[in-house]
């Protein structure tokens, strides 16, 4: 049975037919909590780009930030749970945030595995507003033994410049040679990961063989080496969302999210094992539930300020129908398929 | 003309096989098989060939699911555009080639 059901994730007022937990239900799932093993902090809404796709809304204008004092929370957490083995910064562009490097060190001395979801042109632009360089950041990413995870939409100019802007795909090949240079992607401890999203309202295809073409013509036009490509389908929330409006393929989009439900995607959706920080300190089921402020369902709210493993265990994720985007065709998640 | 080629239909395929579901389930598991599948082509170059006999073919239909397969598969739309260059490269050649049955019979004619 298909309910009609007003969806916030959807924007008020948006009458439309995709109930994500009826889904759920005719698929016999319950998708509760598991665990705790990821702390996904998005420290900064500033960025040097203004994508097209962004769902965080990021651009050079935002201002957002968060405190020294809740990164210095974060870090307490982190050490005071074994469980959260890792800390995955996001943002905007987090090397933007003043106390980025802090906080990776920080987490790096307590043995912490750290992601930076790092958008490549960063290294090249620095700092938007007062100019200072970023070069540092491959060297700095190898000293710290961080997991770099960087967006690139194509392995042309084409599809990359049309989604986060012209010139980007140049700038993005010189950081990925520069990481490169700096052991990436070839030391075995230094990973280096590339995010696809489609280009378009279209479903992404098989990430072995989107890999396969990555990298063979990465390699032949460019020299440059990568570990893993992580294919993500594009939400259908903030900039894509109007996009898909402007196009007239709303509803044709939610239709093939919808019909490509995947239950094997579902059981491992990445709210399941990771809880996720705003930049004032609100906790999240995800980075997307963040961005439509959807925080966790809890009778009082959690921030960093009264983090609590246990209860946080026991709480019911919120779901909306941009939660289809997570579990079509092979799923999505921060790390890329879902199904196995 | 408008009562031809609707859109919504091509969601309607499967119904194909309303009065004969055995021919149409052979032929979905075979087609299946032969489009959507890496074997000794990949998915990305099935793709392509797929797109380039829609566009000989001229059907509708096919040109929107293969476009969007193309990109789903990874093309780009300049290998997109180079299949259907060879799709009407073939269909000139194929054209052109029938040039040579006229002459065989405007030789035979004495002209």
């Amino acid at each position: 049975m298909i309910l009609e059901v007003i969806d916030e994730s959807c924007g008020s007022g948006d009458v439309q037919q995709f109930d994500f937990e009826d889904a759920c239900l005719t698929n016999s799932l319950e998708l509760s909590p598991l665990e705790i093993s990821t702390l996904q902090v998005n420290i900064t809404k500033l960025c040097n780009q203004a994508c097209r796709h962004c769902h965080v809304d990021a651009s050079p204008k935002r201002k957002e930030a968060m405190t020294r004092a809740h990164i210095e929370t974060c870090l307490q957490i982190l050490e005071s749970h074994k469980q959260i083995a890792t800390l995955d910064i996001t943002g905007g562009a987090p090397e933007l945030h003043p106390d980025f490097d802090f906080m990776v060190i920080g987490a790096r001395r307590m043995g912490k595995h750290v992601i930076a979801r790092h958008n490549l042109t960063v290294q090249l632009d620095g700092h938007p507003i007062t100019g200072e360089s970023k070069e540092y950041l491959p060297q700095f990413y190898a000293d710290n033994t961080v997991e770099v995870v960087s967006s690139l939409p194509y392995y042309e100019e084409y599809f990359t410049d049309k989604q986060r802007g012209s010139g980007v795909f140049a700038k993005s090949i010189t950081a990925l040679q520069r990481l490169n240079a700096a052991g990436y992607g070839i030391n075995e401890k230094l990973k280096l990961n590339l995010v696809y999203n489609p280009a378009g309202a279209f479903l992404p295809g098989e990430q072995s063989a989107l890999e396969r073409k990555f990298k063979q013509e990465l390699k032949a036009k460019f020299n440059v080496v990568f570990n893993e490509l992580y294919v993500i389908t594009n939400m259908p929330i903030h900039r894509f969302k109007k996009q898909l409006k402007q196009l007239g393929q709303f509803e044709n989009y939610m239709t093939k999210l919808v019909n490509a439900f995947n239950p094997s995607a579902a059981q491992n959706v990445m709210c399941r094992s990771l809880i996720s920080v705003g930049f004032d300190g609100q906790l999240y089921d995800c980075d997307f539930n963040q961005m439509l402020d959807l925080q966790v369902a809890q009778t009082e709210p959690m921030t960093l300020d009264n983090f609590n493993y246990e209860e946080l265990l026991k709480r019911r994720i919120v779901f909306g129908s941009h939660c289809f985007g997570c579990t079509a065709g092979s799923g999505s998640s921060c790390g890329g398929a879902t199904a196995g | 003309m408008s009562d031809y080629y609707k859109r919504d239909d091509l969601k309607r395929f499967s119904e194909i096989g309303k009065f004969g579901p055995e021919l149409a389930n052979k032929f979905f598991d075979y087609y299946n098989q032969a489009t959507g599948t890496d074997s000794a082509l990949n998915q990305r170059e099935k793709a392509l060939i797929a797109l380039a006999i829609a566009h000989s073919k001229q059907c509708p239909y096919c040109i929107e699911a293969f476009s969007e397969r193309c990109l789903e598969t990874g093309c780009s739309p300049e290998q997109m555009m180079e299949a259907v260059h060879v799709a009407a490269a073939m269909d000139a050649g194929v054209t052109l080639v029938h040039g040579v049955q006229m002459q065989n019979h405007l030789k035979k004619l004495g002209a």
